[in-house]
């Protein structure tokens, strides 16, 4: 009861916020369009680097263009997400260091979605389209015998993949509570997966493929379900249903990101400063 | 809820209660109760590679006080006294490591969210108010987040944008607007919805003269006219001498006073100067318990406690010497302050103003 509560209380407070930011965003038209652009074609520049690849070369690990762009499509778009809506949580470790987290804490709304809704920037969308468009074309470009299920896999992976990103920059916002500032470590799990899971698994060691997979669960963003797609043998063993997993991993994630994060708040209050 | 009977009340905690007064009655007589409340922090230190020394800290050391409905409190001592760790446990910020803490009867740390709606902060060394968005968005984004009922906000809002000169500010990005006008800022951000205590963490530091009078002016105002229940804790005197009828002390997590300002004089023993001209020059007056401490051609300076009357001295001093003009002088406020912390051995950070002037 109070949980919902307190959930609710969050997405209004979410939305007040995000909603000041994107008017006063929009104050300078021009500006924000100048910025969408310029994250669609920054963000862009890693696909351009895939493409340079694939100049040289016909397969990478094993897997070719199409295939590699769906990969990129699905992480990239997963990560979009996610980055839209708690993009600005690698903030924190700043805030914990200059003390206007004490200011968050006297307000009268949840602390994660200040948080999280803080400096909200729709130039975000940049990324996000981008990671449509390369999904779009990766998608009729693959060799793939479609079917319902399948079909219905790819906005799950998006969703799924968004929310696990997610759950991700929660944590690594909990863990900037405790270590003050850690906001490159939160990058190398946040960044760093998107760029990860933009190649195939088959060119990393078995050791990482296993860690993403069974650690920090970002194969189910997309290398698992992707794989069952393409028809491609799973990256660890795996029993075949694993591929519908992942709504079932972000849930998971999203439980222990809300209890890593309600520590660190904790801690942080009987610690201080 | 009522589980915990109220056991009488110990000598430490001044303002006069009603001894088995409920927590239902007792919520207008003490707005504010803290008992016995503590704060330990685990400080780690590094002594040298890879080895750490862990250290308790008490921050806060068993502080006991309550602060009525409409009072008005200066909260003072020197840096690292614990003056803003008890300003976070009483907003919730900070979680108390033992005691027993109520603000308008709810437990700060358990409910933070819900005494939000109640009380209004300002931290003087940092704002509450979005850094890059003009005044006025931060006023309407409150009003949203604290559920101000449209026509009380627009009320509040002009009320305050009046009294602390906002009009031509509204529209400014807070970063552009200078230390005291962001001050009047967060202090009116603080005040929109209607908060039964206001706590001030250090409102006029780094302000210019003007500033401050602006801000003191306005604390006084609405402490007089709205009723609000005020704690601030400052390192300017002034604001103490110019806004609070009562003043507590802290110093090394402890309370060491804590009633009226003119009291701390006597805990004090500081003394009143009586600057007398005579005629002509005399030798050095005798008036018993004052002293000469200074002769000057005709003027002399007579030091007297603070707690005896300066017009029997007067009289007496009238009654055997020729008398021309006479001035008596109030002890300078931080040096009476400086005695009571009685610490020749301030912490080292704190090499500030605290001690600097006494007695010139």
């Amino acid at each position: 009861m109070a949980e919902r509560g307190a959930v609710v209380e969050g997405l209004r407070a979410y939305r007040l916020i995000a909603g000041m930011w994107v008017r006063s965003s929009m104050t300078y038209r021009t500006s924000f369009a100048v910025t969408v652009v310029g994250n669609l074609l920054l963000t862009g520049l890693d696909f351009v680097g895939i493409l340079l690849m694939f100049s040289q070369v016909d397969r990478l690990g094993g897997w070719s263009l199409p295939e590699v762009a769906f990969l990129y499509g699905l992480s990239v778009t997963a990560f979009g997400f996610a980055d839209l809506v708690l993009g600005s949580m690698d903030a924190l470790g700043a805030r914990m260091r200059d003390g206007s987290f004490d200011v968050l804490l006297v307000r009268p709304v949840p602390v994660l979605a200040q948080v999280g809704a803080d400096r909200f920037a729709l130039r975000r969308l940049g990324r996000i389209t981008q990671g449509l468009a390369v999904l779009g074309w990766a998608l009729s470009a693959v060799d793939v015998e479609w079917t319902a299920a399948k079909v219905l896999l790819v906005p799950v992976m998006v969703l799924s993949g968004a929310v696990i990103f997610g759950a991700v920059f929660v944590a690594g916002a909990a863990f900037q509570i405790v270590a003050q500032d850690a906001a490159e470590v939160q990058n190398a799990f946040t960044y760093g997966g998107t760029t990860l899971l933009q190649y195939p698994p088959t060119v990393f060691g078995n050791d990482l493929v296993r860690g993403v997979t069974f650690t920090l669960p970002l194969a189910f963003v997309n290398w698992v379900p992707a794989a069952h797609v393409l028809g491609r043998p799973y990256p660890v063993a795996l029993p075949g249903w694993t591929a519908y997993a992942s709504p079932l991993v972000a849930a998971v994630c999203c439980g222990a990101a809300g209890l890593v994060w309600r520590s660190g708040l904790r801690a942080y209050r009987s610690t201080g400063s | 809820m009522g589980d915990e009977a109220f056991i009488g009340a110990d000598g430490a905690a001044g303002v006069g209660e009603a001894i088995g007064v409920g927590e239902a009655f007792g919520a207008d007589e003490a707005f504010i109760e803290v008992d016995g409340v503590e704060k330990v922090f685990d400080v780690r230190r590094r002594t040298g590679f890879l080895k750490r020394e862990r250290r308790r800290v008490r921050a806060v050391d068993s502080i006991s006080f309550r602060v009525a409905r409409g009072e008005m409190v200066g909260y003072i001592g020197p840096n690292g006294a614990g003056k803003s760790t008890t300003i976070k446990m009483l907003t919730g910020i900070l979680t108390p490591s033992g005691g027993r803490l109520r603000v308008a009867g709810i437990d700060p740390s358990r409910e933070r969210t819900r005494l939000a709606h109640r009380i209004g902060v300002v931290f003087g060394q940092r704002t509450t108010l979005w850094w890059d968005l003009p005044l006025i968005d931060s006023y309407r984004l409150m009003h949203r987040m604290y559920r101000i009922p449209d026509a009380r906000y627009r009320e509040n809002l002009d009320r305050l944008v009046e009294l602390l000169g906002l009009e031509d500010l509204l529209e400014v990005p807070v970063r552009q607007l200078s230390l005291g006008q962001r001050m009047r800022g967060d202090v009116a951000a603080a005040l929109l919805h209607d908060p039964e205590v206001l706590y001030l963490d250090e409102p006029t530091i780094g302000l210019d003269v003007m500033s401050k009078a602006r801000v003191r002016a306005f604390l006084r105002e609405l402490n007089a006219e709205r009723g609000t229940t005020v704690l601030l804790t400052t390192h300017d005197l002034q604001d103490i001498e110019q806004l609070c009828s009562r003043v507590m002390v802290i110093d090394h997590g402890r309370l060491v006073y804590d009633g009226a300002l003119a009291g701390l004089h006597e805990v004090g023993e500081s003394e009143r100067m009586l600057v007398v001209d005579l005629e002509r020059e005399l030798p050095p007056i005798e008036a018993p318990p004052a002293r000469v401490v200074k002769v000057e051609g005709p003027r002399q300076w007579l030091a007297f406690p603070a707690s005896e009357s300066a017009a029997a001295l007067v009289a007496r001093v009238a009654a055997d010497h020729p008398l021309v003009d006479l001035s008596v002088r109030e002890p300078d406020i931080e040096a009476v302050i400086a005695r009571v912390l009685n610490s020749p051995a301030e912490p080292p950070e704190a090499p500030r103003e605290d001690v600097g002037r006494v007695i010139s």
